[in-house]
């Protein structure tokens, strides 16, 4: 136990923590939670908040990744969904009414869950490369997001649409909410089911999991529609902040970010073993990065060089050309003797 | 006394990842000298190429050549030296024409650029040599696998050329072909050239070769002329006989009644194009078949159509009577058809995940993905499946990629025991596994058949077959030619029938 | 043995060996009945669409796409892809803008553009080939990198008055009708090169072999690591270049510049005829590639319909070019 803890949260862990004292040290105000009205504020509730969206889309890509598989089209399908929702709900004569609301985000999320099913119908059907697969949806999606919204950013006034993520529940940020119940419910669908294990076999060794009788095509498929149902909803929450839909920046670069949390949160790129936890806790160390970055008086639009460097650290020290390194620096330091004791690794396996 | 060897490999040693790929191996090739490497598989012998081409680095030993020793960090520089070799799987490049596919890298240029009237005209030359007479423009992909074949050997052979190396060529050809590949080596052969020739086929390498390595289980067993070694002393030396006589009986008691002998699985002329000819077998309920056959002589592929992995192209399958066509492996577990393939690492065992998830995983795949087994019943099972087999260690939870082969091997059969299944097609479960563990899989056979279920049972030693079924198919040169009877057969006498020469029935 | 029989000779046979010679340049040939049929299309639709002056922008406003296109078409055939060279562009452009802004001669500034590229391409390559990273993640940190340094060199958009960079999009040779500038030059020209490049050079050969297969082409003992890391170079080069023709067309250097377009890029190069697993394709494919785009987009405004119909279109065609591919090659395996 001790040692999968170490293996596998405890770097994403330590990184966030870092980066949480690095903020507390800098700005003691980063740690201050302030109650006014029975509600939550500060940094760490801004960070609760403003992760929603990414939390939703990385969910969906830690399961895609887990198949050997990727999904760029996420961003386009979040304009996608909030397009659809609010037109409805600038088309309509009620648009505080919640009958209006629900009608307006079902309708948003069945549209991306098709575009979902569709990506994995071109990838497990069709056996074309994930990364094409989704490139088409990435493309012609924000078109059709513009096309939703006749080339205007259409913006709505519906309190209700609003609290979804701006609004409070029991203290805290709802869209806080909404998050937590997607960790849930997807961490119950994945572990309380057999989807996960299945998945992390489809990733690791598709040749020996197909000759087991695993259904490895309808799987990826349905993974694929779940990342799409996911991105619906965080195009959900990203409009109702706005309170506008905006096909051209929704979710800009998210597909990014999103990939980005997964990595760093353990699950590797080449597919298999995957972690939720993981994944939430790179969802936050991004989420916090950003609002480092931004109180470091770094305009925000530098961010993606800090993303690229972490990118690039990250692939690194995945790399075996950078581990043998590390090993033979660790090795030439210590005694020759004792090298000489660990070149040959036992695998306490009994025969 | 012999020449001076253009090529001296002394003492070659070779780890990977814990296993013993090689272990003090010698060997070394004459200039115009035919010369092969024979074993079974993981003998070692792809091992011993990728390690004179340059393809991997020895952990110990020596590689010299003329006397000097060297060291080829890239395939590149091994060809420098006059290394050059043809792969099994084909490693030329479809996409570009059969030009390009010849002079790759060597084009003649001019002023810097490719010169393609000069590159067209030296690659048909190459082409003439090996008797190949086509379109050098023509696309690489648009010929046969014969023909490209002998393109990657013109490709070879127009090259400054000391030592060539050809790991089974002949895998794809026809007679015809052969006869001209052999031609080609003949030529080669009085320039001087030194070849390396790998194939699994006995008659090709007494036709063709001066000179055997035997190896066996990554050690050398000994370098032989072809002229002084018996075919069937070569045979078992390549599969060795160290176990016979821990445990003289194991195959299941008295035969059924002639009554109670009813077909589970019948095949009717199945086959494969290149791979295993028509071949027609019926496996009985509660029977153990053995496949006994050299690598190469169709065994694994006839298993693999008999079990559904691989759709059959000819003939028809049925199972209980009833006709069958698998299209995925899925199909054929379902009706009780299990497979387990010989290649634990790629095609059985999932690495990353524990012993438990490894051994439920057909049967949670069964199920389906939302009914999932409850944790309890899914420890008590593979609590079970541990104890029953004796998986070492008995922790559900360790990752199952980090047990030996035996366990490994253990894992496979729980996966696929656990499903109940009626047939169950073992290939090679015995491989790269210690001694202990082979009886306890051989014990393990025979009373799942005295249990009612139908298996298949591959293995390359010959003592195992024999002792474990109660009825031998024997295959060579990708067919069945004999069925036998277990109780009228000795080691010797079946390894006579393995071995046997083409000519001599 | 199957060898190929001249002495048959018919008509008949030697089309069939012709098009069995030529059968990578079919896609190609798929393009181009596409542009025409477009052109066809348009023509007798809209009645005055296929003027000289409309085919004289169609080079000339998409001159900058071109020249990334061919050098995606490199990085593309060994299998890989590179999703950094919008940004690339758009901070060349900026670097460029900035410079020149604060008074450094156009001689320096020019060369240094491209060099940026080429170092951007460089790390990507590096990454690519001597860490294991995908191509395409490395290519995304790229891509990241040369956003943000955007906006390091200026958030706003900065005015270009320099008249040589200027004048590389003003200058307009010919009659008034038939006309081309000196970007429609350059990327002409970088055409060329590249197609010389793959077809004529040792390196060019060993770009469609990586593609073919990589393992195969290490065994044949070709310099893979070298070029593997060369056509990022090149395409970070085009894009360096690509960062001048944009500059000049759009007379500013804007970090929002380029977004979305290494995706046009790689729809025209797929359009084009190249195979996206690599080893098939030719530049001249991509120049038309690039052309459809061009008059999908024109199209698309004559229709008076909204511009987003251009991503939609060009987002079905790649995904019919990639169904097609995948089934061309599935056929191919099977056999």
């Amino acid at each position: 136990m001790r040692r999968v803890l170490k293996n596998r949260l405890l770097w994403p862990i330590g990184a966030l923590v870092a980066l949480v004292v690095v903020n507390a040290i800098s700005r003691p105000s980063f740690l201050s939670i302030t109650v006014r009205d029975g509600e939550l504020y500060g940094s760490f509730i801004d960070i609760l908040r403003n992760s929603a969206p990414l939390m939703l889309v990385a969910l969906g890509m830690t399961l895609v990744i887990a198949t050997r598989g990727i999904d760029l089209s996420v961003g386009a399908q979040m304009a996608i969904s909030g397009a659809v929702a609010l037109t409805i709900i600038k088309d309509s004569p009620t648009p505080n009414s919640l009958s209006t609301i629900a009608v307006a985000v079902l309708a948003g999320v069945a549209l991306t869950l098709l575009f979902g099913l569709w990506n994995g119908f071109l990838v497990a059907v069709l056996g074309i490369q994930p990364i094409i697969a989704t490139l088409v949806l990435m493309l012609a999606g924000r078109g059709i997001a513009l096309l939703i919204t006749g080339g205007f950013i259409t913006t709505i006034n519906s309190t209700p649409y609003a609290f979804m993520s701006q609004g409070y529940a029991l203290g805290f940020p709802f869209a806080f909410f909404v998050s937590l119940g997607a960790i849930v419910i997807v961490s119950l669908v994945v572990r309380r089911t057999a989807l996960g294990v299945l998945t992390e076999s489809v990733g690791i060794n598709p040749t020996a999991s197909r000759l087991a009788g695993v259904r490895a095509r309808s799987i990826t498929w349905s993974l694929y529609g779940l990342s799409g149902l996911l991105a619906g909803f965080a195009g959900i929450l990203y409009s109702s902040n706005i309170m506008a839909a905006d096909a051209n920046n929704a979710g800009i670069n998210i597909e990014l970010d999103a990939i980005l949390a997964v990595v760093l949160g353990g699950t590797s790129l080449a597919g298999g073993k995957f972690t939720i936890a993981g994944t939430v806790v790179g969802v936050f160390i991004i989420q916090t990065l950003t609002s480092t970055i931004t109180f470091l008086g770094v305009p925000p639009a530098v961010t993606p060089v800090f993303k690229a460097l972490v990118v690039i650290i990250v692939c690194l020290s995945q790399s075996r050309r950078v581990r043998q390194w590390v090993r033979q620096l660790w090795q030439r330091l210590r005694p020759a003797a004792d090298a000489k004791t660990t070149a040959t690794p036992t695998q306490g396996a009994v025969a | 006394m012999d020449p001076q060897p253009v090529l001296e490999v002394v003492g070659a040693q070779l780890r990977f990842a814990g296993d013993t790929a090689l272990s003090d191996v010698d060997f070394r090739m004459f200039p115009g000298e035919v010369h092969s490497l024979m074993g079974e598989n993981g003998a070692g012998k792809s091992t011993m190429i990728k390690a004179i081409t340059g393809a991997i680095r020895l952990d110990a030993g020596s590689i010299s050549i003329d006397g000097n020793p060297v060291s080829f960090s890239t395939p590149a520089a091994a060809q420098r030296a006059g290394i050059r070799t043809v792969y099994q799987e084909i490693d030329l490049l479809p996409n570009l024409t059969v030009a390009e596919n010849v002079m790759l890298g060597r084009e003649p240029r001019r002023l810097g650029f490719i010169d393609w009237r000069a590159t067209r005209r030296a690659a048909r030359e190459a082409l003439r040599q090996v008797g190949l007479e086509l379109d050098p423009d023509s696309l690489l992909s648009s010929h046969s696998l014969a023909v490209q074949q002998l393109v990657a050997i013109a490709r070879a052979i127009s090259t400054e050329l000391r030592i060539l190396i050809l790991d089974e060529p002949t895998s794809s050809l026809d007679q015809d072909e052969v006869a001209e590949l052999f031609g080609v080596i003949r030529e080669l052969k009085s320039r001087g050239v030194a070849i390396l020739f790998v194939s699994h086929f006995l008659e090709q390498v007494y036709e063709i070769c001066d000179r055997v390595t035997v190896l066996r289980n990554g050690s050398m067993v000994g370098e032989y002329l072809t002229t002084e070694l018996l075919r069937i002393d070569l045979v078992q030396k390549m599969l060795g006989r160290d176990i016979a006589e821990l445990d003289p009986e194991t195959r299941s008691t008295a035969p059924l009644p002639e009554s109670d002998r009813r077909v589970v699985l019948s095949a009717v002329d199945v086959g494969r194009a290149h791979r295993i000819q028509q071949t027609s077998v019926d496996l009985l309920a509660g029977e153990v078949l053995g496949m006994a056959g050299l690598l190469g002589s169709g065994r694994t592929e006839l298993a693999r159509i008999l079990s559904g992995v691989d759709p059959t192209e000819t003939g028809r399958l049925s199972y209980e009577g009833k006709q069958r066509h698998f299209a995925e492996p899925r199909e054929a577990l379902a009706v009780g058809v299990a497979y387990s393939s010989e290649d634990r690492k790629h095609e059985g065992i999932i690495g990353e995940l524990s012993v438990r998830e490894n051994i439920l995983l057909a049967l949670q795949a069964e199920q389906g993905w939302v009914r999932r087994i409850a944790r309890r019943r899914q420890d008590e099972l593979t609590a079970s499946w541990i104890e029953a087999l004796d998986i070492r260690p008995a922790n559900p939870e360790h990752p199952a990629g980090l047990l030996s082969g035996g366990n490994q091997q253990k894992v496979m059969l729980a996966r696929l025991l656990a499903l109940a299944p009626r047939v169950l097609v073992l290939d090679e479960p015995t491989r790269g596994i210690d001694v202990g563990a082979k009886i306890e899989v051989q014990r393990l056979i025979s009373d799942l058949a005295a249990t009612g279920m139908s298996v298949v049972f591959i293995s390359a030693e010959l003592e195992e077959v024999l002792r474990v079924s109660d009825r031998i198919l024997v295959l060579r040169d990708r067919r069945a030619v004999a069925e036998l009877d277990p109780e009228t057969l000795t080691v010797d006498m079946l390894l006579a029938i393995v071995a046997k020469a083409e000519t001599d029935e | 043995m199957s060898a190929a029989t001249p002495a048959t000779g018919t008509a008949l046979s030697s089309l069939r060996k012709l098009i069995q010679r030529r059968v990578s340049w079919l896609p190609v040939g798929a393009a181009l009945l596409i542009l025409i049929l477009m052109f066809v299309a348009g023509q007798s639709y809209f009645g005055r669409f296929l003027t000289p002056r409309l085919l004289s922008s169609l080079l000339v406003d998409n001159a900058y796409l071109v020249v990334l296109a061919a050098g995606m078409t490199f990085v593309i055939l060994t299998g890989g892809i590179d999703l950094s060279v919008g940004a690339v562009m758009a901070f060349t452009g900026m670097l460029a803008a900035k410079l020149l802004s604060t008074g450094v001669p156009t001689g320096v500034v020019i060369p240094l553009m491209i060099a940026s590229g080429a170092v951007f391409g460089l790390v990507i390559g590096v990454l690519v080939n001597y860490f294991d990273v995908q191509p395409f993640i490395a290519s995304l940190a790229g891509m990241f990198l040369a956003r943000g340094l955007c906006f390091v060199v200026s958030l706003e958009a900065v005015q270009v008055k320099d008249t040589t960079v200027l004048g590389l999009q003003s200058t307009k040779l010919g009659t008034f009708e038939w006309y081309i500038t000196p970007t429609g030059i350059i990327a002409l020209l970088v055409i060329v090169v590249a197609a010389w490049v793959l077809g004529y050079t040792r390196f060019g050969r060993t770009v469609y072999a990586i593609g073919g297969n990589e393992q195969s082409a290490r065994l044949m003992g070709l310099p893979v690591a070298r070029t593997k890391v060369l056509v990022y170079v090149i395409s970070g080069v085009c894009a360096g270049i690509a960062g001048l023709l944009f500059t000049a067309y759009t007379a500013a250097g804007y970090s929002l510049n380029g977004i979305g377009t290494e995706l046009d890029t790689i729809a025209s190069v797929v359009i084009g005829g190249t195979l996206l697993a690599g080893g098939s394709g030719y530049v001249i494919g991509s120049l038309v590639g690039v052309l459809v785009y061009g008059v999908i987009k024109v199209a698309i405004t004559f229709l008076g319909a909204d511009s987003s119909w251009t991503r939609i279109t060009i987002g079905i065609l790649l995904l019919v070019f990639v169904v097609v591919q995948r089934v061309l090659v599935a056929r191919g395996s099977r056999r």
